[in-house]
């Protein structure tokens, strides 16, 4: 058997000295074409994880352990080995659509930029290329789109726009985090199904960051729960729901199940199964 | 290294001020008697920078420069502080048209550079410590005015001053109680960034000899006394031109290291 | 868009008016008399009176306003009392060498400034990051007069490399012309692009912490590249305002600069008539320099319209 995509090892990570370490001793796998979600609520270490995995931690962060992405170790090492690798082996979609995208330049050309960074290929390829993703994650009129400027699109067309620049190298791994936290509801279902197909389509693993257990559980066949920089829990989905062991586990999944309560009723707190290590 | 931008500009700062008032007391030599006999001698002792062409001791001269340099900044600055502050005040707390009056007034004062008015100033009234005065302070109000300005806008955004609207305190009364006292650590920073512009400003009136008149001794006079000396000793535009600097790189340094202390959050930024 | 260049346009012209009028009140309405300044002690009234009636100082402060003001507006900007000459003839010649010696400054400012802030920026939590920072700061507080002497005492007086000061038209040595203006953009230019370094550095502090910069990142440029591929058309929103309010300090600049150098620019002719009390071409010189600098600033603003695609307008 081959090894797995991405083995993170050991991984622990903090800002400073004197501050509480946001990462301690994660460990995880996936496999290609797998997809796992990590979840936990803001600050448990979601974030740092996926950006230690594109080696974008901010200069103050110190790594340590290990993670290893086809082959390729990306802790402590430099950015001019690791650009190579962003865009194309790996991407990344953020969290808020409105300010990820660079607002003086068309978004056509930002997305040809992805490509033509990573092959050589001639401008009139990239500009068919270009217009084919966007028509790929579901951008109507993909022509008029691409030579739109970021403020001229709505919030969930301009977060298609990221995920066409994630995707439009075919990368083995897409990290998205919290991809349609910052979008309507309504939005956000049909910006998770287009995120659903395309991946099937590019045959990539992905990891899903998200602290919404249904979302997750949408996209996700693998969870992995995240509390104060810790790993807590991780298992098939199906398995959590049934039988989840930490009690702030039992709590998100609680708290995520408010459609089943009867009317009236108080509603789950994850407060009511986890008080927090101190208490 | 933050704490650091506040002490190096407090020592140079405290320096200057230092020198200026031991100045009023003592000198080591009579900083305006011609003593011919002694014109252009070399660093060395009694004279530790030597004499200038007329035999004054240049230490002397540099002590009692600092004074002037003091003089016209501090008047400078209160000038702008006291027109600009409360305009900008006025202007984030008025109607928008207010605002916008006062906001393009200032527009048109920032097109005269303080240099350039003061010479306009020497040209109609002669030149002196007071046009210098004058006109730097003039020029700087508008930078006193965007500031009070801005920080005026961010404090009237707040809840606390929409709960004392709420309970109808006036105007006014908002001012002097909760914009004030908000926003002075900003005039603070800008008050120090402005003295060190306004010393380079009155330096090079100075120079051009648009400034103090003689026989008081300025830094800017020294450099232009020292440009006629340039191919026999050149050493003597040094030492003003050096108290100058430091002088300036001082307000800067104090400017800078307040604003890092007193707004944690501004630390990336400058 | 066309409204709101219409808007800017409106407000030059309503602060070249605020300016002149500034001019003119302290330049005419003090008390004194340019005529018995002229004709001196031994004048006769009657003597006085033709003169003033020729120059035209007999007539109320705002008649005389208007007729100046409206002179500038066909470009007249004046004529001295004393020589006789128009403004515009004395400034002509002298254009030339004030304008060499801007723009050459700025440019020299912003071929230090960039480079300098971006690294400033890129290592601003590192040594040699805050050494760039710490040499801006020095810079900044040197007075570019100061620089030019020390230039002179180096490079002319001990060297022998370079003039240490003078002029020669382009025209008639293009060689020399350069050599005379050495020096002087030096002088001018490094403490300028020292100024303009902070203000780049900032610039670019703050497109290192958007989201868009994070993405160019995530894509695959490195750091530095996406600081020139993105960060740089970002930054350089903010700095082309910057650059325009730093025309006026470079103006001023080169008056002091000029006069260490003794190039006959606008700034030495200024500082000449001031001493000759020659208030119309004082008046006329400084409303022309104001303009200037009002007029770039309006210009500055509108390019920024044209630059900044969301402030074009909806146009697809």
């Amino acid at each position: 058997m081959t090894d797995p995509l991405l083995i993170v090892s050991n991984l622990s990570i903090d800002f400073g000295r004197h501050r509480r370490p946001a990462l301690t001793d994660v460990s995880f796998e996936l496999a290609d074409n797998e997809r796992l979600g990590i979840i936990g609520e803001s600050g448990s270490g979601k974030t740092v994880t996926a950006l230690a995995i594109m080696g974008l931690l901010p200069e103050t962060a110190t790594a340590s352990g290990s993670i290893r992405l086809r082959g390729n170790e990306m802790v402590n090492t430099g950015d001019r080995e690791l650009a190579p690798l962003r865009g194309n082996l790996m991407s990344m979609v953020f969290q808020e659509p409105m300010t990820a995208l660079d607002p003086t330049m068309r978004v056509g050309r930002q997305v040809a930029e992805v490509l033509t960074l990573h092959q050589h290929s001639a401008k009139e390829a990239a500009r068919s290329a270009v217009v084919a993703m966007l028509a790929r994650v579901g951008l109507p009129d993909p022509e008029r789109i691409a030579d739109a400027y970021p403020h001229q699109l709505s919030g969930g067309q301009r977060q298609r726009v990221v995920l066409a620049m994630a995707l439009v190298n075919s990368p083995d791994l897409v990290i998205c985090d919290e991809p349609t936290t910052a979008l309507d509801v309504t939005v956000q279902a049909h910006v998770l199904a287009t995120l659903d197909a395309v991946l099937d389509e590019a045959n990539a693993a992905c990891l899903f960051i998200s602290h919404d257990l249904a979302v997750v559980s949408q996209v996700c066949d693998k969870v992995l729960v995240m509390l104060d920089g810790r790993v807590v829990e991780a298992g098939t989905v199906a398995a959590l729901f049934n039988d989840a062991q930490h009690p702030y586990t039992r709590g998100l999944i609680a708290a995520s199940r408010i459609d089943q309560l009867e009317p009236g009723s108080r509603l789950p707190q994850v407060e009511d199964y986890w008080k927090g290590n101190d208490a | 290294m933050k704490r650091f931008t506040l002490v190096v500009g407090l020592v140079l700062v405290c320096s200057v001020v230092l020198t200026a008032l031991v100045s009023l007391v003592w000198t080591p030599f009579d900083p305006i008697r011609v003593v011919a006999a002694d014109a252009l001698l070399k660093p060395g002792w009694p004279h530790l920078l030597g004499t200038d062409a007329f035999g004054i001791d240049i230490v002397s001269r540099l002590m009692i420069g600092a004074q002037t340099t003091l003089q016209v900044g501090i008047i400078a600055v209160s000038i702008a502080a006291v027109v600009g502050v409360p305009l900008g005040v006025l202007a984030g707390q008025g109607s928008g048209w207010v605002s916008e009056v006062v906001m393009r007034a200032s527009d048109v004062v920032y097109a005269f550079p303080a240099l350039l008015l003061a010479i306009l100033f020497a040209a109609a009234f002669g030149g002196s410590t007071w046009t210098a005065m004058a006109a730097i302070g003039i020029a700087t109000i508008p930078a006193f005015a965007r500031v009070a300005r801005a920080g005026t806008l961010h404090v009237m955004a707040s809840d606390y001053v929409l709960a004392a609207r709420s309970c109808g305190t006036s105007r006014m009364g908002i001012a002097v109680r909760h914009v004030m006292p908000n926003i002075a650590p900003l005039i603070g920073v800008q008050a120090s960034v402005a003295f060190a512009t306004a010393i380079l400003a009155e330096a090079g009136l100075s120079f051009l000899g648009l400034g103090t008149r003689p026989p008081t001794p300025t830094w800017g006079r020294m450099l232009r006394d020292a440009q006629n000396l340039l191919f026999g000793d050149p050493l003597q535009s040094l030492w003003p031109g050096l108290a100058i600097a430091l002088a300036v790189l001082g307000f800067n340094l104090l400017g800078d290291g307040l604003r890092d202390y007193l707004d944690p959050q501004l630390r990336e930024v400058s | 868009m066309i409204r709101r260049v219409g808007a800017r346009l409106g407000i030059l012209a309503a602060s070249l008016l605020a300016a002149s009028v500034l001019i003119f009140v302290v330049c005419s309405a003090l008390p004194g008399d340019v005529a018995s300044v002229i004709l001196g002690e031994g004048a006769t009234p009657d003597q006085l009176a033709t003169l003033r009636h020729q120059l035209g100082t007999d007539r109320p402060l705002p008649v005389q306003y208007l007729s100046w003001a409206s002179g500038m507006l066909q470009g007249d900007f004046g004529r001295s009392y004393l020589s006789g000459d128009s403004v515009a003839s004395l400034l002509g010649p002298r254009l030339a060498v004030t304008f060499w010696l801007v723009t050459f400054s700025l440019i020299l400012a912003l071929l230090v400034a960039l480079p300098t802030g971006m690294y400033a920026a890129l290592r601003r939590r590192h040594w040699d990051g805050f050494i760039a920072t710490a040499l801006a700061q020095i810079g900044m507080a040197i007075p570019a007069f100061w620089a030019g002497l020390l230039l002179v005492a180096v490079f002319a007086v001990g060297l022998h490399w370079l003039p240490a000061n003078g002029y020669v038209p382009f025209a008639e040595d293009p060689g020399s012309w350069a050599a005379h203006l050495v020096l002087p953009v030096l002088a001018l230019g490094l403490i300028q692009g020292a100024m303009l370094t902070r203000y780049v550095r900032s610039a670019f502090i703050d497109v290192l912490n958007e989201d868009y910069f994070r993405t160019a990142r995530a894509v695959g440029w490195t750091q530095g590249r996406a600081m020139v591929r993105h960060g740089l058309r970002n930054a350089s929103l903010s700095l082309v305002t910057v650059l325009g309010l730093q025309l006026s300090s470079v103006l001023v600049g080169a008056i002091v600069i000029e006069s260490v150098f003794a190039l006959p620019g606008l700034g030495t002719m200024l500082l000449q008539v001031v001493t000759q009390h020659d208030l119309q071409v004082v008046q006329g010189t400084v409303m022309f320099l104001v303009a200037v600098v009002l007029v770039v600033n309006a210009l500055v603003d509108v390019s920024y319209l044209i630059i900044d695609p969301r402030l074009r307008g909806e146009r697809e």
